[in-house]
Formats: C-alpha cells, structure tokens, sequence
C-alpha cells in the first residue's frame, strides 16, 4: 500500500493528535457559548466523539502505512516523529478516552464544571499522544507536563471530597518533584551530548569521552521521570492514593492510559537515544536498571494488592504489579537480541491493558454510583442483582489474572515468551510466578460478587446506562482480543523493531 | 466445519440461555442441547478417519486456519478428530443433556446462569477434545476450569466454597506444571518445529528430534518435561496422591455438576496422558514404566480402601471414580492395543457409569435430603425403579459381562497381561484386579444397607418414587451402557485403529 502522505501534506500525519486537541477546544468554546450548560449528554458525546474519531483516523494510518512504508514522518526538524509506535500507542489512548468519555456521563451527573472536566480528559489525551510522537527531549518534556497538568486537576475533580483532593496534592507533589528530576536528567544528557534531538543524542553519546559519568547519571534520572509516569518503584507511592482518592473514570484513565503514555515515551527514548549497542559498553546498562525495577515493581505491586480491603486500592496496586509486567518490555533487551519483539510485546501487553484494566476501573465507577460500598465484603451478592456487569468484571479479572481464555492470557504469554527468547527467562519466571499468585486477589472479586451471599438490603437502584455500555463495551473488547490478537502483537512488534533499526 | 458449527451452537446456546429467564432456562438449555447431541452423532455416522491424529494418521472434519504468529511459531485454528477423540466428543454432548434434564428438580436458585454455564462448560470440553494445536487446546482446557468453579461455588453444599476455590487452585497449579514441562519441550526441538501443532511436535518428538536445552542434555530434559506434565495431568485424573481435591469437590457440587465432574472433567486428564505423556514421550513413559504401574495400582487400592470407610453414598462413588481412573493409567502405560484401546474405552464406560451413579444418588437425595447410609434403609420399596437402576449401575461398576465396564476392564486386563514393557506387569494386573473384589464389597455393602430391608426414614413428608423426567436420563444412560457392552464395537472399532500406531517406536530407550 502506498503511504497516504504521500498524497495529502506531510503534517496530516499528527491528524490524530489534533483532533484530541480540537476536541478539547470545541468543548471549551461550547462552555464558553453556554457556561450553564446542564445537558451532560452533549458533552459526553463530543468528548466521545472526538476520541471516536482520532481512533478511526490513528487506525486507518497504522492499517495505510503511514510512518512505517517508507520510514518514520519527521516534523519540526525531528522534534515530532510519526510512526507505528506513536499510533500504536495513540489508538490506545483514544480507545479509553472514548470508554471514559461514555462512563463519565453518569459518573459526572448533578455535577458542576462539566465541560471543563471532559476538555481536561482530551488535553491529556493530547499530551499523552505528543509523548508518543515526542522525538527530542524537549517535546517529551513538553508533552510531559501537558498530559501531567490536566491529571493533577481531574484527580482533584471531586473538590468537596477530602479524599479526592489529598490525592491530587498527593500526586501534584510527586509530580513537580519527578518532574524536576526528569528535567535535571535532561540537562545532564544535554551537557555530555550536545543535543537534545533522540537521534542525534545517539549519535554523539558514544563520544561522550569523560562526561559518562554525567551521561549516566542523566540516563538514570530520565528513567526516574519515566518510573513516575508509569507508577513504577520507586515513585509509585502516588498511585495507589491517586487512584483510589480520583473520580474512578479518573482512575481508569490514568492507570491505563497515563500509564500506557509513560510507557510509549520510554521505549522511543531509550531505545532511540540510548543504543544499547553503543552505551551499555560505557557502563550505562539501563536494561539492568529496568530489569531490576520490573522484579521489584511487579513483586511489590502484587504483595500490597494481596492484602488489600478496598477493591478501588487492590486495583491500583495491580496497576502498579501491571507496570512491572510492561517494563520486562525495557529490561529483557540485549545487545543483538530480539529487541523489537520484546518491546512489541510489551506494546501489545499495555493495548490488551488498555481495556481490561479501563473497564474493571468503570465497574468500581459503576458501583460508586451504587452506593454499596468499597471494600470485598461490599461487593458481596452483586451478581444477583446485576448479572451481566458482573459477568464483565469477571471477564476483567481473570484477564488480568492472566487466564485463558481473555485476551490478557495471549498478552502475557507473548510478553513472558518473548522475555525467554531474548535469553532473559529469569525474568519471564518471575512474571510468570507473580501472575500466578496475582491470581488470589483477583479471584476473591470474583468470589464475592458470585459465591458470598448478598447483605440483607442489597437495593443498587437505577442503572446507570452510560458506565454500563462503557463496560460492556470493554468485556467485549477483551473477549475479542483473544482471536484478534495476532494483528495487535504483528503491529506492535513491527513498529518496535522499527525503532531498533 | 462440522466441528466449529457444533463449538459454536454451544456457544451461542450458552449465551441464549444465559439471557433467558429463570422460569423458562431449564427447558430451553435441554432443548438447546440436543443440537450438539445430534451435530456428534452425526459426526459418528460419518466418520472416515485412519490411524492416530497425532501420528500422521488421517484426521476427520480437520479445519486449519493460521491464527496468529509469535516469535517464530505459528499458532493454527487446528481441530479434527480421530477414533481417541471421537467417542469423548459423543459422551461429552450426550451426558451434557442427561445432565442439564437430571438438573431440573434440585437447581432452584439462578436457574438461567446455571444452565448457560453448563452449556458454556459444554462447548469449551468440545474444544479439548477436538483441539490439535496445543494453543488451541490450552485455552479451552483453562476455559473449562472457570464455569466449574461458579458451578461447584454458586450451587454446590454447606463447603462449597472451599471446595470450589481448592479444586480451582489445584488444578491451575497443575495446569501451569504441564504449560511449562509442555513448552520446554517445544524449545528443546530448537528448529524442526515452527509451530504449535500437536501432530507435528508430536512427529518430531517420536522421531527422537529432541535437542538439548541451554545445557540440559535431551535425555534429562525429556524425563523432566515427562514428570511436569506427568504431574500436571495427574492432578486433574485424579492420580493417588493428587486426588484430594476430589471428594471435597464432588461432595460440594450439586449433583449434575458432579455427574459432568466424573463422567467427562476427569477424561480430560486421562485424554491429555494419552494425547502428551504417552504419545509424545513413549520412551520415557516406558522408561518410567515400573512406577507408573505402582501408582496406578495404589490408586486402585487406595481408592478402593477409602470407599469402603465412608458413610456418605456420593464420597464412596466419588473414590470408586479415583481407584477407576486407577485402570486407565495402567491400560495406558501396557502399551498393547488391547491396554491403551481399553483404557480409552474405559474412559468413555467409566463416564457413562459413574455419571449414572451420580445421578441416581442425586435422585434419590431430591427425595430423602440425606446421602448417609446411616440414615435410610429399605428405599427399594418406596423408589422401585431409581433402585432397581442404580444398581444396575452399581453392577457395571464391578465389570459385569454384558455392560461397559466389563468391556474396558477385560480389555485393559487382558492387554496388561500381554504388556512386555516390565517383567513385573502380569503382577501389577494380578494387584488391579484384587481391586474389583473390593470394589463389590463396598458398593454391595452400601446397597444392602441403604436400599434393602425394612425401611427407614425419618422425614415429615411421604416418600414416592422419583418425578418422569428424573427416571429417564437414568434409563438412557443404563440403555447406553449395556449397549456399548453388548456391542464395545460402537466405539472400539474406531478406538483400535487410533491407538494402534502409537505402540509402533523404535529408538533407544
């Protein structure tokens, strides 16, 4: 097939990013028209829209070729690249800011400031798809901070709720200082370079001569602003409080797509910018330092989801164990190895998290709205009452358990199977041991809305039909993701091999 | 094609039921379940395979479609059958809908979420046993795990939560020991596989294509991959001493989830034995011969013994079905035809009869609310024809000539006497069939308790003779095991040429 820019005008390739950001701005001009607007449906559904549409143009561009036929589409001298991975990773976004845009339409009923609400989800959407295309240090920087700023206030959305608003001081405060880091790690970099261009780092820091030990330690403060955006150890204490203080739509987009966000511009920036061909000979062996965060991140992410009360907080830390999974995608990398594959199954890994993760945080968001409670004990009797929500959040569980027949079993397996290819099958048994175990506390979900009886005056009242269709919706995409999995994996790994070249 | 329409109405059957309500579930997944029924029969009618599946022999209703590739592998869509796989589909789809009728009076509660699971469960053992591709076949064989355990958790007895998540971690447990052992394997064939596929693995591994793995050498590997998977298998049979989880499970489960339980989920473990261990690995298997046969004996014996001290009449059925399963493995491990046929033949006999035992004590306690033999005596007189059934089943269990288990035990006895694999083989026969005497102990001894004399009761309501369509499901299976004693060659026939190539390897030991 041929490229389709080769026809339409080279900047036409970040359409996906600009209709996110366009998105963001018809909702602000329609609050502006209508400051009082009380019709939530108008503004759920442009939000959903939007995504809808970036969706529809990222996967027709990574079915047409663009940015992989022929070579990745620079902008802006190199400072923005089209390519497999920034799509890739932008349907990711998109897919959940269209599920979250769905859900937050019951979430957000009765509430004021909705037309600010749901411009904050798509300019962090935005951000997250510049990280993605991000191809200097400076618009990774940038884009940052975009996808990051928007985060701090929607975590906080819920003002009068004390929970809600130490969590976002909690994950503002984490953030400045991670992003302090990160920005410190830059100039480090920059100092022993010269460039902040991805490619042109990689080219000069071979040459870096006595400033590698300024390099390294630029390298080693990036991965902390990385580990921070992916709620990896060691800056992951902000997540769990994060995650269970948001409004749970919040939560959902943070720990998936946020997470996915961190995760798309680490792999372009260490495997770009940071050869492990030229760099890991000089002493500065990050795959090391990622492997031993993925054990560590994934061991303790599980352990504290293990003896959690709170279902909202069991979630966050398995968001935190999921982190350890994706980051194998970063550690099991040697020189001359299957580096690509590896990566790519990484990718797939986090598209496949992308909807069992988002729809098991819309079910939390979906019994908040029912008002029974947080902890397991709550959850006790609700599949007598709501059947089929129940039968999607098992569907949800035991895909992130890693079960077959879900389309997280297929993600794992090729993660844990690439890992043994690359030669590093101690890491594939330790993620392979952890989701074994992981399997506990997911399973005691599902036990309590199936097996334990209800409490005497289970009453859930209406349901709320916007979650509901947001769920399902995810159920169904984890379900097909089974099946439809060789694609998702062949493109991921195409695009990560493409990076490697 | 045949094979994804029939996986695929069940399927489609489990959703329809699922969505459909209480009031009307039960009726409907019956009626619902004949469609697979009729779909297996006629793949019986029309079956033209030869040989072994496995083996290079020709597969019957074979489909293969590229599913997707990872890291070097293809994994296929790749299902047939062949003379093993065939009967297990056709007990699979008949004791379903015996099953799913037998539910009708005791399922009370979530009537539509119980029959869309069975259904449900249905189409993912269809899966197993049609499945060539050892992807394929795994996710099935997970999947079948998952509406067990709602089924034994939701609906089962006062334990029935313990038993349910001990059966769910037992098997998991095994089944990632089998995934690993299994997967080693693959490895270790470096380059002359670049699939998934069971035939071609299978192929490769009994060309002796086995290579080392990062420097283990191919003998250890493959004792090790053996033992793994061994072990993985064993736990779903179940095999002394991994059996535990048994008795707890069947005594939990509502009885039409135990008659599924019994009579088809431990034929998966049996089935997979023969399809990895036992195919794959011959060598190894005979090489490993001697404890093998041990543990098949002592599960026979050990079985047998700790039926004869329970009180409950579901628990002595329920660890009659370990000692049993106790024959099959040493049919298999005699590599004679009349061993490994007879084993698989039993695996179908063995399902028939003990999901009619299940059935029938099921009935039976619709009626009293009791299983302790302590607690009733005489019920022949009030439940004629239950009785009468039950004991016909009681009597195919002890191998009667002219009924099922006869055939499969004589076939398997016969065949472990020719077994040349171990000297000691016509001992370890001569051990088993000790087995059987104690088998009619017990099962006499319980009879002659609960059934027989004067009777004894204590209930505030009159106690009849079992509702029509609790008695029918019974007549059918009794129907269906004297036939296929009276006639084995329904089956056998088609059993014989499939296990016959497996016995021809050469190579080293």
């Amino acid at each position: 097939m041929t490229p389709l820019q080769i026809q339409l005008p080279t900047w036409t390739a970040v359409a996906p990013t600009l209709l996110l950001g366009l998105t963001a701005l018809v909702l602000l001009l329609v609050d502006s028209i209508d400051p009082d607007s009380t019709r939530p449906g108008l503004l759920a559904g442009i939000s959903a829209l939007g995504s809808v549409a970036t969706l529809a143009v990222a996967g027709w561009f990574l079915l047409a070729g663009t940015g992989q036929d022929g070579g990745a589409i620079e902008l802006y001298g190199g400072s923005l690249i089209v390519d497999g991975l920034s799509l890739f990773f932008t349907v990711v976004f998109a897919s959940v800011a269209a599920l979250v845009s769905i859900a937050s339409y019951d979430y957000l009923r009765d509430r004021t400031y909705q037309a600010e609400f749901y411009a904050l989800v798509m300019l962090a959407a935005t951000g997250m798809s510049l990280m993605a295309s991000a191809g200097s240090l400076a618009t990774v920087f940038v884009s940052l901070e975009l996808a990051s700023l928007p985060s701090y206030a929607l975590v906080a959305f819920l003002k009068k709720n004390r929970g809600s608003v130490e969590a976002g001081l909690k994950y503002f405060l984490v953030g400045a200082v991670s992003s302090a880091v990160f920005a410190f790690g830059i100039s480090l970099v920059y100092a022993a370079t010269g460039s902040l261009l991805l490619s042109e780092v990689a080219s000069s820091i071979g040459s870096a001569g006595d400033l590698v030990g300024v390099a390294g330690v630029g390298v080693l403060m990036i991965a902390g602003g990385f580990a921070y955006k992916t709620a990896s150890v060691p800056f992951h204490f902000w997540a769990p409080e994060a995650y269970e203080g948001a409004p749970a739509p919040i939560s959902a987009f943070l720990s998936s797509a946020s997470k996915a966000a961190g995760f798309a511009v680490a792999f372009r920036v260490f495997a770009v910018a940071f050869p492990i061909e030229s760099v890991v000979p000089m002493g500065i062996d990050w795959p090391l330092l990622f492997a031993v965060l993925a054990v560590v991140t994934m061991t303790l992410g599980n352990f504290a989801a293990a003896t959690q009360e709170n279902v909202k907080r069991m979630l966050a830390y398995s968001s935190v164990g999921h982190a350890g999974y994706a980051l194998i995608g970063l550690a099991a990398l040697s020189s001359g190895g299957p580096n690509g594959d590896v990566m790519g199954a990484s990718m797939a890994h986090l598209f496949v998290y992308g909807f069992m993760n988002t729809g098991a945080f819309l079910f939390i968001a979906m019994v908040e709205r029912w008002e029974v409670g947080r902890t397991f004990e709550d959850y006790q009797g609700l599949a007598t009452q709501a059947p089929m929500a129940c039968v999607a959040m098992t569907v949800f569980m035991f895909s992130l358990a890693g079960l077959p027949p879900f389309g997280g079993f297929l993600s794992k397996y090729a993660l844990f199977y690439s890992a043994i290819q690359g030669g590093f099958w101690w890491l594939a048994a330790v993620g392979a041991i952890n989701s074994a175990l992981s399997l506990f506390y997911y399973s005691r979900v599902v036990k309590a809305m199936w097996i334990e009886d209800p409490a005497d005056s289970l009453d859930l009242g209406t349901t709320p039909l916007g979650i509901y269709v947001a769920v399902l919706a995810a159920a169904v995409g984890t379900l097909l993701l089974l099946p439809a999995f060789g694609p998702v994996v062949e493109t991921a790994q195409s695009a990560a091999t493409a990076l490697f070249a | 094609m045949i094979i994804e329409a029939l996986i695929a109405v069940t399927f489609a059957a489990s959703m329809a039921v699922l969505l459909a309500p209480d009031r009307v579930a039960g009726r409907l997944a019956a009626a619902l379940s004949l469609l697979p029924v009729v779909g297996s029969l006629y793949m019986w009618s029309r079956f033209d395979a030869s040989g072994n599946a496995l083996t290079g022999g020709s597969i019957a209703f074979e489909t293969m479609v590229p599913w997707l590739e990872l890291g070097g592998y293809t994994l296929n869509w790749h299902v047939g059958v062949d003379g093993i796989g065939l009967p297990l589909v056709v007990l699979t789809t008949v004791l379903t809908t015996l099953a799913i009728v037998s539910a009708w009076t005791p399922i009370d509660d979530r009537q539509s979420q119980f029959y869309g699971l069975m259904l449900f469960m249905e189409a993912n053992l269809l899966g197993v046993f049609t499945a060539l591709d050892f992807f394929v076949w795994f996710v099935f064989w997970e999947a079948v795990l998952l509406p067990m355990y709602f089924l034994i958790g939701v609906w089962g007895g006062p334990r029935r939560k313990y038993a349910a998540i001990k059966f769910f971690v037992y098997t998991n447990i095994a089944s990632l020991a089998m995934f690993i052992g299994f997967i080693a394997l693959v490895f270790g064939l470096g380059d002359s596989v670049s699939t998934l596929d069971m035939p071609a693995i299978a192929q490769a591994l009994r060309a002796g294509e086995l290579g080392g793995l990062h420097g283990i050498s191919a003998g250890t590997l493959r004792s090790v991959a053996f033992i793994a998977m061994f072990l993985g298998f064993a736990v779903k049979v179940p095999i002394v001493p991994f059996h535990t989880w048994l008795p707890d499970a069947h005594v939990e489960a509502p009885s039409p989830v135990s008659v599924m339980l019994a009579g088809v989920l431990l034929k998966m473990g049996t089935y997979a034995l023969l399809r990895f261990n036992f195919t794959m690995l011959p060598q190894t298997a005979v090489q490993f011969a001697v404890p093998i046969a041990l543990i098949a004996v002592i599960s026979v014996i050990y079985g047998a013994m700790l039926a004869l001290a329970q009180q409950d009449l579901k628990r002595i059925v329920a660890y009659s079905s370990v000692s049993s399963m106790g024959y099959v493995i040493l049919g298999l491990i005699a590599y004679t035809v009349y061993g490994v046929g007879g084993a698989t033949f039993q695996m179908i006999a063995h399902g028939l009869i003990s999901g009619l035992m299940f059935m029938s004590v099921g009935v039976i306690y619709n009626t009293t609310h009791t299983r302790m033999v302590g607690d009733m005596s005489g019920m022949a007189d009030r439940m004629p024809v239950t009785v009468g059934i039950l004991i016909a089943g009681a009597f195919g269990y002890m191998g009667l000539p002219l009924m099922a288990g006869f055939a499969g035990e004589f076939f398997i006895f016969k065949g472990a006497f020719e077994s040349t694999v171990t000297g000691a083989m016509p001992l370890f026969t001569a051990a088993a069939m000790f087995g059987i005497v104690v088998v009619a102990g017990y099962l006499l001894f319980a009879m002659q308790r609960t059934l027989f004399g004067a009777f004894r009761l204590e209930t505030d309501y009159e106690v009849g003779p079992a509702a029509l369509h609790q008695t029918v499901p019974l007549a059918i299976l009794l129907v269906t095991i004297i036939a296929l004693g009276v006639a084995p060659d329904i089956f056998f026939g088609m059993i014989r040429d499939a296990v016959a190539p497996l016995l021809e390897f050469g190579g080293e030991l």
